[in-house]
Order: C-alpha cells, then sequence, then structure tokens
C-alpha cells in the first residue's frame, strides 16, 4: 500500500485529497463526469475528451485492464482520470496491461480513492469546472492559484489541435487496393474517433481523412460521393472558417455530421450552439426520434449544444434528448444532409443508433440515382 | 402510446406459497403491479393461496380470492368474474404455468381473457427449450449442445455426443427442481432418472457442460412500439454449474470490456424480440468463455424473476411496476422515473456502486442431506449489500447473513480437505477461500480450483491482507487512516474486535472518539446525474453525506433480514403494515433491512429505505442520523429483537413493549416465577449446561422431555428425548456445538397445541385469533396446518382468554404478543409467550379482516385499542385453515416426518363454510393433490393402531382399499376393516416402496415409531415425497385429510373473495400511498 497521496481542486476552492495512480505529476482541464459502466479506454482515447480530466462515476475502475482493439485514436486525449476506486489487477481475456501501466506509457496523471460522488454532485450543481490533479504538491493553495491560468472551455477552439495534420485513407489499404467502385467519403477530422471510421468503412465507403481546415477547393479535387463531419473537443463557436466551408460544401454534396460535426453544420445554417451546465456524457440517454417516434438508448459526448429556438426553417429537428429535452439531431428540409448530437458509433456505449450510418450510405446512393437520373 | 380503455377488469395469478425458487421476490412484484393496475383505474381480481403477503391485502386488489392456485380455481374465478384480461408475468413460474394451462384447456377462449405481457406464443418459446433453441438458431445465437430426451435409453444415447460432464435439466420444474450434473454413467442414470420422473412432461434435457465458465445476466424491458431497455447487467462470482439463485451475484458487471458488454446487449434485444415477449420485464442468462469470450445463451425467463427483483432495488427501477403499466400499452417513454421525477423511464440506470447479493441456506435444517450447490436450488433467502467498493458491499453482505459462527472454519482443516471443499462449489465456499487465502494460496491456484474470476479472488485477497495488516495492531495502537481505511473497506466494528484482540464496544468508542462514521449515499438510477427525490440510501466511509434527515416526527422500523425457515415473508408483512399504517397518520417511516425480495424494500413503502444490514453497528449509525422518535423491534422476528437490549442500552428509543418484558419472556427462570405468581401452569421444565446436570432434571420432570438450546429460531435443533442415552448424546453434541444453556421441558404427549394472538395497549387487550394445531404437541407450530375458529370446548377457551389477558398485562405488552398453548386432560399449559409479532399475524389477519400489524404499529405510538372499535375477540366467519409447504423434494434423503424443528419454508390458506373444505383447499394450495379413490396405505405405530381404525373406517366408507403392513393389518382386520397385505421393505418383494413407484398407492397415513426412526419407514416416506403421492405423519394429520376427501367426494368447492367476506373491513387506515 505504497500509494503516492494526491490532490484534486477545483476552481472554486473544492478539494479532495487521494492517491495517485497512472503517471505521478500534475494535470489539468475541465473537469466532466461520464455515467458509462464500462469502456474506460475507449473513453481516454476519443479525442472530444481533449482538455478536459474525466471522473468516472462507476467506483471500480481498470477491473478488465487494457486491450490492444479497443483505442478511439493513437493516443490518450483525456488529460487525466478520476476514480473512486482503481483495480491495478486486469482480468480479461483481451487485456495486455493494466490500466496505470497504460496511464504511465501515455504520460496520463489520475487520482484515486476520492469521493467521486460527492465531485459529480457537486458538478452536477455548479457545472463543468477546471481543476488541477497533482501528486507534486500537497499544498492547495498552490494549486488553486495555478488553476486561474488554465483557458475556460466557453470559446477554445481545440479541434484542430487534436485533427490530423494531413489528408489519409482508411482502411490505409482501401484505395491504393483498386475498389475504386465503392462510394468515396471525405472525413472531416475534428477528432474523429476510429469507431466512426470502422462504421463508416461496414458500409462499403472508402474514406479520406482531412484535417479540420481543408477548403471546398480541396474537397472538391478529392471528387468525393459525401462528407463526413466528425465529432471533437471545443466549443464550436470559433470554428467560423469551418463552418463557411461547411455551408459552401452543402450545396454540392450529402453530408453527415455527428457532435462537434453536427454542431458546425448547425452554425454553418445560421442556428446557434451554447453551453451544457456540465453536459451529457453516458452510455444511457434515452433519445427519440421524431420520424419514427423510437426510442434509442445511446452514448453521449458533448458539453455544447445546439439551440432548437435558432434552427433556421430549412432545419428540421429530428431527435430529441428525452431527459433534458434538448436537440440530439436535424436534416435538411430540401438537402441531402443530417446529423446528430450523440455517438451512434457508441464505443463505449449501445448500438442502438448504428442505423444512422445505414441512412447515409441509403442516402448515397438515392443521391446518386439522382445524379444519373438528371 | 396511450393505455388500453377496451380493457377493464384484470386477473392477476400470484405466486402461491413460499418455496425455494419462488419466494417472495413475487408477493414484491405482484404488490407493485397490482398497485399499478389500480392507480390506473382498472378493475384488479387477484388469486393468490398465500396470506402472508401484502398483494392479497384486500386494498391491493378489487376482489382477492385466497384459493388454491390451480387450473380448476381459476377457471371458477374467471367464470364468476369475466375480466377481459390475464397478467400472468408477476407471480413466478407457477403463474406462467397456469397461464398456459388455461390457455391450452381452452378456458380463456372460451371466456375471452386476453394474455397481456407475454403471450402464449412467446411464453412457449422462453420455456420450451426445443422451441428456444430454434428461435436462437434462426437469429444465430449459439446455445450449448444439447438433446431433449424422455426415456433413459434415448438420454444415455445423447451423452455419446455430448460427453461428460453432462448438464440434466428436467422440463417444466421450478428452480431446476430434479436437475444435476454428472461426471461418470453412474450419476447420469441416477440424476436423469429423477429427472425424468420430476418433470410433468417426463422429458429432460441433456447439455454440454459449460461449467466454468463465467455467467452473466440482463434485466431486459420491451414495451409494445417495441422500444428495449436493459435495466440491469449481473456478474455472477460463481462460474457456471452453480444455479443463479444459489450464486453470489454482483451488479453491475465487473470483468468485461464494453465490447463485450454490448455483444451481450446485442444479444438480449434480438433475443427479446424473437421470442416475442411484447411487453414488460424478462430475465437472459448467457455464458462467457473466460479463454475467447466465446458467448453462449443459457435461457430466458419471460417474467418478472428473482433477478428482476434484485435489479429493481439494485438500480432503483421498479421493473414490476413499470412492466405492469407496459402491459397495459403505455410505452416507455411515457412512464415517469420515479426518483428523478424529471427524466423518463425509457433509458438505462447506470449506478455508482456495487451491489452484492449472497444467498442464504439452511443445510442445518435438513443435516442428512449434501450441502453442495449446483443446478438445483436450495437456498432459502439472500440478502442484498451495497457499497462503493466490491469488498465494501461484500463484507456489508456477510454481515448481513447473520451466520454467527457457522461461518468459522475449522482452521486445523488440512490442506486436502479445504482443496476439496474449494473446488466443490458449497454454502461455506467464501468462509473456506478466506481460509484458504489467509494460508497464503496464490489467486491462481484457487481460480484453477473454483473457475472463480480473478478479480474477484483478488478482491478477497485484498480483504486477507488487510485482515493480516491489522491483526498486527491493538486498538490504541491502530491508526486513525489505517482503522478509516478498514471501515471503508467493509469490516465491521464486531470483526475489527475480533482481529484487534477487544470487545465490539470499545471499538465503536475509539471509531467515534476518532470520528470515523459512516456516510449515506442515494440510490438514484443514475450516478448523480440528475437530483434524486426519493430518499434510497446506503451507508458507506466517503466524504459527503446525502441523508438529509428531515424534523418530522418518525418512527424506524428494523426488518427481519434475510428469508429463512422460521422467519420468513410473515415478518416483512408485518413490518411493511406498520410503514403503511404509520404513514398514513402522518408519521414518516424508516425502513431498516438488507433483504432485496421483500415489499418492506420497495423504496415505496416506506418514507425512507436504508437497504443496510440489521446489526447493532448499521442500526445505531441511521439512529444518530435520523434521530427517530420511536425504533420499532417487535415486528421483525428474531434479527431486530437480537438488537433490542444493546440498543435500549445505547440509548434507543425503542417503543412498543419493553426490550426488558420481552427479554423477560424469553428468559425460563424469570418467566417461571411470573406464571406462578400468576397461577399459570406451565409444562414441568429445567435448564442444563452439563450431561449431568441434564439427566437430573429430566428424571425429575419425567420422560419423554422435549430439548432446545435457549435463544433459537424456528425450533432449531429442538428434539423430543424419550430415554435417559438420547438425552446424553443430545446434550453432548449440544456443548460441542457451544449452543449454551439447553432447556429441557416435560414434553405433553398426544396433547392439543394453540396458538393465540392478541392486541394490547397496555391494559386492554383483545384477543385477535385463537388457532388449533392440527398437528398435535411435539410438530413446530411453523409445521402445524392450524384452523380457526378453534373446535375446543368453551371453558378451556375462557381459561386461554383468561391467561393471555394476564399476560398481556403482566409483560406490560404494548403491540402484539403471541401465546403456544397446549391441552392435555382438560388443562391448560402455558408453552411458551413472545410478546412480539408472530408467524401467524397474516393468517390471523386475513382470517379476521382485522390488519392487527397496523393496529399494534399504532398502539406502539400511544393509540389505545378503544379507538378501533373493536370486539374484545375478533370474529371469525367461515372455516379458516393455514398450511405450511414443505422443501422435501428439494433435498432428496430427507425424512418428511414432522416433528419439533421447523422445516416449511411458506404457507397456504383454505376458506370454506366447512373444516373439511377449508382444509381440502389448503391441502390443494399445498400442492397436495388428494385423492377421491383408490388405495390408502397405513402403516403406524402401536400407540396409534385404536385412533386409526375409526380413520380406516372412514376411508374405507369412501370407498378406497385399505393396505398395511403386517401389525397394522392384523388391528385393522380385528376392527372390521378390510386390509390387503403388503411387504416391508426389508421383507420380500414386491414390497410398499415398490408399490408406491408404480403408482398403485394413492395416499400414505404413516406415523413414526416413537423414538426409533426405522430405515423402512424413512424409505416409505421419500418414495412417497419423490413420487407425489401425499404423506400424512400424524394421526390428528390424518383424520383432517379424511375430512377433506369426504368434502371433495360431496361437492365442488366454491371460490370466494375476501371483501365479500369482510363486508366492513377494518382497514380505514394504512391503505397504500
Amino acid at each position: 500500500m505504497n500509494k503516492l497521496p494526491a490532490l484534486l481542486v477545483l476552481e472554486d476552492g473544492l478539494v479532495f485529497r487521494g492517491y495517485s495512480f497512472g503517471k505521478n505529476g500534475e494535470t489539468s482541464g475541465e473537469v466532466v463526469f461520464n455515467t458509462s459502466l464500462t469502456g474506460y479506454q475507449e473513453i481516454l482515447t476519443d479525442p472530444s475528451y481533449f482538455g478536459q480530466i474525466v471522473v468516472m462515476t462507476y467506483p471500480l475502475i481498470g477491473n478488465y485492464g487494457v486491450n490492444s482493439e479497443d483505442n478511439e485514436s493513437d493516443k490518450v486525449f483525456a488529460q487525466g482520470l478520476i476514480v473512486r476506486e482503481y483495480s491495478e489487477l486486469a482480468s480479461n481475456w483481451r487485456s495486455n496491461k493494466s490500466l496505470g501501466q497504460y496511464l504511465s506509457e501515455n504520460n496520463i496523471v489520475g487520482i484515486s480513492d476520492i469521493d467521486t460522488r460527492k465531485l459529480v454532485r457537486h458538478i452536477r450543481s455548479q457545472g463543468a469546472m477546471r481543476g488541477i490533479i497533482s501528486s507534486k504538491t500537497t499544498d492547495s493553495n498552490i494549486l488553486l492559484e495555478q488553476i486561474k491560468n488554465i483557458p475556460k472551455m466557453l470559446g477554445q477552439e481545440l479541434a484542430t489541435k487534436v485533427s490530423c495534420k494531413s489528408p489519409y485513407t482508411w482502411p490505409k489499404s482501401n484505395l491504393s487496393s483498386g475498389i475504386s467502385n465503392l462510394p468515396h467519403i471525405v472525413a472531416y477530422d475534428f477528432g474523429i474517433k476510429h469507431n466512426i471510421l470502422r462504421s463508416l468503412e461496414l458500409e462499403h465507403f472508402k474514406l479520406t481523412v482531412v484535417p479540420a481546415l481543408t477548403n471546398v477547393d480541396e474537397v472538391k479535387q478529392l471528387n468525393p460521393d459525401g462528407i463526413f463531419l466528425s465529432n471533437g473537443p471545443g466549443d464550436p463557436e470559433p470554428l467560423k472558417e469551418a463552418a463557411t466551408t461547411i455551408r459552401k460544401l452543402a450545396d454540392l454534396y450529402p453530408i453527415f455530421g455527428i457532435c462537434l460535426g453536427h454542431q458546425l453544420l448547425a452554425l454553418a445554417f445560421g442556428a446557434k450552439t451554447y453551453k451544457l451546465k456540465f453536459g451529457h456524457r453516458g452510455a444511457n440517454q434515452p433519445v427519440k426520434n421524431l420520424l419514427t417516434n423510437k426510442i434509442e438508448i445511446t452514448a453521449h459526448n458533448h458539453g455544447f449544444s445546439v439551440e432548437i429556438d435558432s434552427l433556421p426553417n430549412e432545419l428540421e429537428m429530428t431527435h430529441l434528448n428525452l431527459n433534458d429535452n434538448t436537440l440530439e439531431g436535424m436534416q435538411h428540409r430540401y438537402l441531402p444532409i443530417f446529423s446528430v448530437q450523440y455517438h451512434p458509433e457508441a464505443a463505449p456505449g449501445p448500438h442502438d443508433a448504428s442505423y444512422l450510418f445505414q441512412k447515409f450510405s441509403s442516402l448515397l446512393s438515392k443521391q446518386n440515382r439522382l445524379v444519373l437520373s438528371k | 402510446m396511450p393505455k388500453r380503455t377496451d380493457i377493464k377488469k384484470i386477473l392477476i395469478i400470484g405466486s402461491g406459497p413460499i418455496i425455494i425458487g419462488q419466494a417472495c421476490e413475487f408477493d414484491y412484484s405482484g404488490t407493485q403491479a397490482c398497485k399499478a393496475l389500480k392507480q390506473e383505474g382498472f378493475e384488479v381480481v387477484l388469486v393468490n393461496s398465500n396470506p402472508a403477503t401484502i398483494m392479497t391485502d384486500p386494498e391491493f386488489s378489487d376482489r382477492t380470492y385466497i384459493e388454491p392456485l390451480t387450473v380448476e380455481t381459476l377457471a371458477k374465478v374467471i367464470e364468476k368474474e369475466r375480466p377481459q384480461a390475464l397478467l400472468p408475468t408477476v407471480g413466478g413460474q407457477t403463474a406462467l404455468n397456469l397461464a398456459v394451462a388455461l390457455s391450452e384447456q381452452g378456458i380463456l377462449e372460451k371466456y375471452q381473457v386476453e394474455l397481456i405481457g407475454a403471450k402464449l406464443s412467446a411464453i412457449h418459446i422462453a420455456e420450451d427449450r426445443k422451441l428456444f433453441k430454434q428461435a436462437m438458431d434462426e437469429i444465430g445465437l449459439p446455445m450449448p449442445k444439447a438433446a431433449f430426451v424422455k426415456t433413459l435409453d434415448q438420454a444415455l444415447a445423447a451423452t455419446e455426443e455430448i460427453g461428460y460432464p453432462a448438464i440434466i435439466r428436467p422440463s417444466f420444474t421450478l428452480g431446476g427442481s430434479g436437475g444435476g450434473i454428472a461426471y461418470n454413467t453412474e450419476e447420469f442414470v441416477q440424476i436423469a432418472a429423477t429427472g425424468l420422473s420430476l418433470s410433468p412432461i417426463h422429458e429432460i434435457l441433456v447439455e454440454e457442460s459449460i461449467i466454468g465458465w463465467k455467467e452473466y445476466e440482463l434485466e431486459v424491458m420491451r414495451d409494445l412500439a417495441d422500444n428495449v431497455v436493459i435495466v440491469c447487467s449481473i456478474e455472477n462470482f460463481d462460474p457456471l454449474g452453480v444455479h443463479t439463485g444459489d450464486s453470489i451475484t454482483v451488479a453491475p458487471i465487473q470483468t468485461l470490456t464494453d465490447r463485450e458488454y454490448q455483444e451481450m446487449r446485442d444479444a438480449a434485444i434480438k433475443i427479446i424480440r424473437k421470442v416475442g415477449v411484447e411487453t414488460g420485464g424478462s430475465n437472459i442468462q448467457f455464458a462467457v468463455s473466460p479463454k475467447d469470450g466465446q458467448l453462449r445463451i443459457i435461457e430466458m425467463n419471460p417474467r418478472v424473476s428473482r433477478s428482476s427483483a434484485l435489479a429493481s432495488k439494485a438500480t432503483g427501477f421498479p421493473i414490476a411496476k413499470i412492466a405492469a403499466k407496459l402491459a397495459l400499452g403505455y410505452t416507455l417513454d411515457e412512464i415517469p422515473n420515479d426518483i428523478t421525477k424529471k427524466t423518463p423511464a425509457c433509458f438505462e440506470p447506470t449506478i455508482d456502486y456495487v451491489v452484492v447479493k449472497i444467498p442464504k441456506w439452511a443445510f442445518e435444517k435438513f443435516p442428512a442431506t449434501k450441502t453442495n450447490l449446483g443446478t438445483q436450488m436450495k437456498s432459502v433467502g439472500e440478502i442484498m449489500a451495497i457499497g462503493r467498493t466490491f469488498k465494501e458491499a461484500l463484507l456489508k453482505g456477510i454481515r448481513s447473513l447473520e451466520l454467527g459462527k457457522s461461518w468459522d472454519i475449522d482452521q486445523s482443516t488440512d490442506e486436502d480437505e479445504l482443496r476439496r471443499h474449494i473446488a466443490n462449489p458449497n454454502w461455506l465456499r467464501l468462509a473456506y477461500l478466506r481460509e484458504a487465502l489467509d494460508r497464503g494460496w496464490t489467486i491462481d491456484l484457487l481460480h484453477e480450483l473454483t473457475g472463480i474470476d480473478i478479480w474477484f479472488l483478488d478482491q478477497l485477497n485484498e480483504i486477507a491482507k488487510m485482515q493480516l495488516e491489522l491483526k498486527k495492531h491493538k486498538l490504541e495502537t491502530l491508526s486513525c487512516e489505517l482503522f478509516f481505511n478498514a471501515k471503508q473497506m467493509g469490516f465491521s466494528d464486531r470483526r475489527l474486535a475480533i482481529l484487534l484482540g477487544c470487545l465490539e464496544k470499545e471499538v465503536r468508542a475509539r471509531r467515534l472518539e476518532l470520528n470515523i462514521k459512516p456516510v449515506y449515499k442515494r440510490v438514484d438510477t443514475c450516478a448523480g446525474e440528475f437530483e434524486s427525490f426519493t430518499p434510497y440510501l446506503y451507508s458507506t466511509y466517503e466524504e459527503e453525506c446525502e441523508a438529509n434527515p428531515t424534523n418530522e416526527k418518525k418512527i424506524m422500523i428494523l426488518g427481519s433480514g434475510p428469508n429463512r425457515i422460521g422467519q420468513g415473508i410473515e415478518f416483512d408483512y408485518c413490518c411493511s403494515h406498520a410503514s403503511f399504517a404509520l404513514r398514513s397518520i402522518g408519521y414518516e417511516t424508516i425502513m431498516v433491512n438488507c433483504n432485496p425480495e421483500t415489499v418492506s424494500t420497495d423504496y415505496d413503502t416506506s418514507s425512507r429505505l436504508y437497504f443496510e444490514p440489521v446489526t447493532f453497528e448499521d442500526v445505531m449509525h441511521i439512529v444518530d442520523v435520523e434521530k427517530p422518535t420511536g425504533v420499532i423491534v417487535q415486528l421483525g422476528g428474531q434479527t431486530p429483537l437480537n438488537l433490542a437490549l444493546e440498543l435500549l442500552e445505547a440509548g434507543v428509543p425503542i417503543i412498543g413493549t419493553s426490550p426488558e418484558s420481552i427479554d423477560l419472556a424469553e428468559d425460563r427462570e424469570r418467566f417461571g416465577t411470573l406464571l406462578k405468581e400468576l397461577n399459570i401452569l406451565q409444562p414441568a421444565s429445567g435448564m442444563a449446561t452439563s450431561v449431568d446436570e441434564a439427566i437430573k432434571v429430566a428424571s425429575k420432570i419425567g420422560y419423554p422431555v422435549l430439548v432446545r438450546p435457549s435463544y433459537v429460531l424456528g425450533g432449531r435443533a429442538m428434539m423430543i428425548v424419550y430415554d435417559q442415552n438420547a438425552l446424553a448424546h443430545y446434550m453432548d453434541n449440544a456443548l460441542k456445538a457451544s449452543l449454551g444453556a439447553v432447556l429441557i421441558d416435560s414434553f405433553l404427549e398426544s396433547a392439543i397445541e394453540i396458538d393465540v394472538d392478541a392486541l394490547c395497549d397496555g391494559e386492554t387487550t383483545v384477543i385477535a385469533g385463537i388457532q388449533e394445531h392440527i398437528e398435535e404437541a411435539g410438530i413446530h407450530s411453523g409445521d402445524s396446518s392450524c384452523i380457526m375458529p378453534a373446535s375446543i370446548p368453551s371453558q378451556e377457551l375462557e381459561v386461554m382468554r383468561d391467561y393471555t389477558r394476564k399476560l398481556a398485562k403482566a409483560l406490560k405488552v404494548v403491540g402484539l404478543m403471541n401465546i403456544q398453548f397446549a391441552i392435555k386432560s382438560g388443562k391448560v399449559y402455558v408453552l411458551e409467550v413472545n410478546p412480539r409479532a408472530s408467524r401467524t399475524v397474516p393468517f390471523v389477519s386475513k382470517a379476521t379482516g382485522v390488519p392487527i400489524a397496523k393496529i399494534a404499529s399504532l398502539l406502539m405510538v400511544g393509540r389505545k385499542l378503544a379507538e378501533f372499535n373493536l370486539a374484545p375477540e375478533l370474529e371469525v366467519k367461515r372455516c379458516q385453515v393455514k398450511t405450511p409447504v414443505f422443501p422435501f423434494a428439494k433435498f432428496p434423503g430427507v425424512d418428511p416426518v414432522l416433528g419439533p424443528e421447523m422445516r416449511s419454508t411458506g404457507e397456504v390458506m383454505g376458506i370454506a363454510d366447512n373444516f373439511g373444505a377449508a382444509y381440502l383447499k389448503a391441502q390443494y394450495g399445498a400442492g397436495n393433490r388428494l385423492p377421491s379413490s383408490g388405495k390408502v396405505f397405513i402403516s403406524v405405530n402401536n400407540d396409534h393402531k385404536d385412533a386409526v381404525i375409526d380413520i380406516a373406517r372412514r376411508l374405507q366408507d369412501l370407498g378406497f382399499k385399505i393396505i398395511a403392513t403386517r401389525g397394522t393389518r392384523d388391528s385393522l382386520l380385528k376392527a372390521g376393516i378390510d386390509t390387503e397385505f403388503v411387504f416391508k421393505v426389508e421383507e420380500g418383494r414386491p414390497n410398499i416402496v415398490d408399490q408406491i413407484k408404480s403408482k398403485k398407492i394413492s395416499l400414505v397415513i404413516n406415523t413414526p415409531l416413537g423414538k426409533h426412526s426405522f430405515y423402512d419407514e424413512r424409505a416409505i416416506r421419500s418414495a412417497a415425497t419423490q413420487y407425489s403421492v401425499p404423506c400424512i405423519t400424524t394421526i390428528t394429520g390424518a383424520k383432517a385429510v379424511v375430512s377433506a376427501i369426504e368434502a371433495l367426494q360431496k361437492e365442488p368447492l366454491n371460490v370466494g373473495y375476501l371483501q365479500e367476506y369482510h363486508q366492513n373491513p377494518n382497514y380505514i387506515f394504512g391503505t397504500q400511498n
């Protein structure tokens, strides 16, 4: 039991004392909670958590270790991890290392043995806020001073920081393998999760993943059949350039957007976004599909949302969150464009909304038929 | 979708008596369903034979039929009531089977009754393994290799492909009855033969063993719009091979990644759609290979279940209530989440704690049976514990079981024996694992031996390591940090006292000095994401406390813990009643209990629910936080009573009869003195702590004597001893087991036994019920049938009334009191006085129409009996019979003869105009199909030879043939009764056991031969149990059965409902909230 003491300090002065796990050291970011019972590996590697420290509401984390298959990107993007109890022993046939070892290797600081429910309830009532985890000092005042230097999430543009620097294809072998008659999708990487790419691949698309600020001409040169707008971290508002590009692309191609991609699409058409008090992060959110009246249990990870009242006439709300009546999906009334706020690719989370990838696929083939018939 | 308007009246079938595999979880779910349907404005007709249920309280339905659960009865109820719909999914397997039978016999069609919740086709697919397998094949989900067979030859042929070990599962039996695992042909033949005979359609499934795979369960809900949610995921601590009812289970799943969990979730959704369960909850069981994650579907229950009750309590999502609403046509998004108020029920609960369920077994009651665990469920109850870590929940769970010393493993157990105990699942497995870890056995070795996941074993090892660390310290030297860590891990003060070598109260004092106290967190369905409006709480050692106690006047009710033989649903009934009644007059009620199956632990029952172990330490913490106006200890059976004096000493305001009075009644010596003062007779008695002393006492009293340890439940270790040798033997064992002092009473042979329940407000007494036992004294009162009104001379009744009033006054009873009397040769003796709620309270309440536990709770807060306008003795109309139900079929080899040790698990009630009909209904309710013709086998001991003549003659007059062994036949022939001869087991073939097995006998009357129990009679009784031939082991029981058969031949049985029996019901207060 040689655990190193660590501190978690929030910007409003609340202090938690626990123990360090993963890498010893210091980290900071916006503290947010995720209510998923499983999926910490996917969450840690989801680029949308860039700039954030994640607290898992489920108290026992690490039980099934980490494996080589469940990463959502090539590295850990969360700034830190907060858990009630960390299990060094990992038990699962796919596991190849413990969570602590994985975090150490990725230089991620974690803190365990704190009253995470108190922390979650605090965030719920006070809103998501900045915080620091440190095993370097036991003086919370020093850390409280440092928090003032952490940028606030509102107004922060983070997508370009996690986006790829140059285009690449997915799967890497696909374009060169000569299968050229598959529909070609240009996927904007604002922080794209691998399972989105896998899900699109399952629909028999060939994919070119492009950086966040790729312009219309560059897209045209790739001659896509459709555009995908990915999830990603940060406030959509400062990404004006991307929104402008998207508006232009909207007249040219079918578009499917998820999460930040959905918010940017809304901004492109003149709707407004706002910051939620503490966001939706979890795998149990009920979303009603207003077109079919069916309910989907869905994976969520967003701190911002699109204002329902700000939707222009040409955009129609298609999905509604039943917990708080926020907007979860929309489509264009005239153009082949739709988007959802939540995560049909799950990982982690239920697969209830995976039909949306098929919808994109059928939208494209319909579009192709339209083009052919012209 | 809005609710259906084409249905007005709905029939609900309950699950009947408490039996192993089907316990009070179905009262919990049935009560929820009744409440939900009534709230929606439907007329509810309920049929259930179990009077000890909340659901059969008259206010929960419009028509409550306490009638046997048979197709005939239900057909009559349907004919009379003409409901438009039948909800078959909340009464366990019993209700489902009856619904299928009603449907197949055309009764539902004839009266145009629609099955809601699950249609017949869905029930068929889910229940019939062949159809289920086919359905799974069609959706591409794998099941273990298996074959259905109808004969032993076919079964053996099947093993050629399937191999050993093979699992045998009889079709359509409860709780896996008659199933097992065979490792070789010999075992296989034995189990397969039993299985074939127990299956109502004589069919078994022989299945590929995937023993050692990880076992999981998902609780799934679906609505008519085809929305599906998973309410809860459960991982079994014990790998496949142990019935899930006998497994320690953990929610949520601990050792699967999201990818694997989602694969299982997808499968569950596919399955519920494929099977076609339209609305409501289902339980689906999965197996996962620990080596490569291969998935197998084990089975599905298309109804609420034991697991769904657990899942409801574990998550705060009331599955049965919502299932009932979905059956009415609502969709999940139209039903609000009770706990958050603002969000809908259409979501998947997420939790921020760990839930552990541990079964409770009663093997000590059945010494002849094996204590190993397999595919047939053997536990009689369970506890649930909530903690923020697995370790904390597990340790809280262990102390909730009230195991006492039976939990201590002999430390001298050698390695080989320990290894054997660990490798073969048994009820003390956790204790053996603890011992092995203490001895330094590695997790890998233990995993190899048990198949238990290394994560769980590692958790146990962390507990073991903490114990080692703690043992290095003394209380004074224990650091605050280590002390806190130990408490946070879940260690009780009592356990710490043992480890630190001091007293529990010293640990508590020191701990409070260091300010180490628990906080309370809420079960809120959403891991804190939304505000919770329902105070459903559990303790843990962290920073923030969410108890937020109010300043209202409040009463705390201590529950009865896990169900066990001798302390079951009846006490939960009383606790729930107290809560209903006190709430109705404006008190806030606080329930403390740890039994997930019950109504008392429904978050709806009390104003506040603390899901906590019922121990001194845990109760005191809640008292400290809540500061209740009063605490009730007399309704929850022995569990809270055992804490009473300690709580009183700690300054807890116990209301009702004082703990001193309760203690006085239990203290033989002081109580004897009191009886003498009051001039009340009791059987001569004494107490002994050594063999010599016992012999001295017994010879003074005279044999036979009744011996038992002091302070026991349900007649545990109670025996009738006929001579000195047997007494010495008993004492020897009692001393070895450190049972403490032994009580020795004169045994009144052939006396009539009477139970009297009474209400007293400290001054006035109301006699609530005088119940005459059908079985004579010497049979445990819980195992005896009883009847109201009693058919006893009025003179003796008057003596009993007088004694009752005197005793109530002398003990200053405020609340309930139960007295057991014996009448012999016109003299009335007091056997026992319990100034507290007894097992008979629900029966008396149903028989009289007066809810005596509710009234008792109001007396405890100062109300007077005069306010209730009751007669000095409650009136009983009609004939009311209570009959116990036994688990003998689950314990092969156990002699079903009745005795002073209680072994019944539940009870049923029969109500009719005459005794015969009421007793017949009770027998039907208990599953004893009395014959109307055929051959009766009679074999009785010499004392009964005369008494049985009249019985035989009446049976002969009723058209039965009599068959008997030599002695009995001779005496019957002498009396002029035509009697056929049959060999005893040792005498020749075909003997009586052969006759039973070849189904030539329709009734067995066999009384044990006094002090000796012969192999012969055991074989007869066991065979009768196995072949479902009613077996009567007392003369008085036989007389009652003859009356019942007379009634059976005379006219068809009528059905009636409580609301017509009790026209002006005295339940104006404390109805559902």
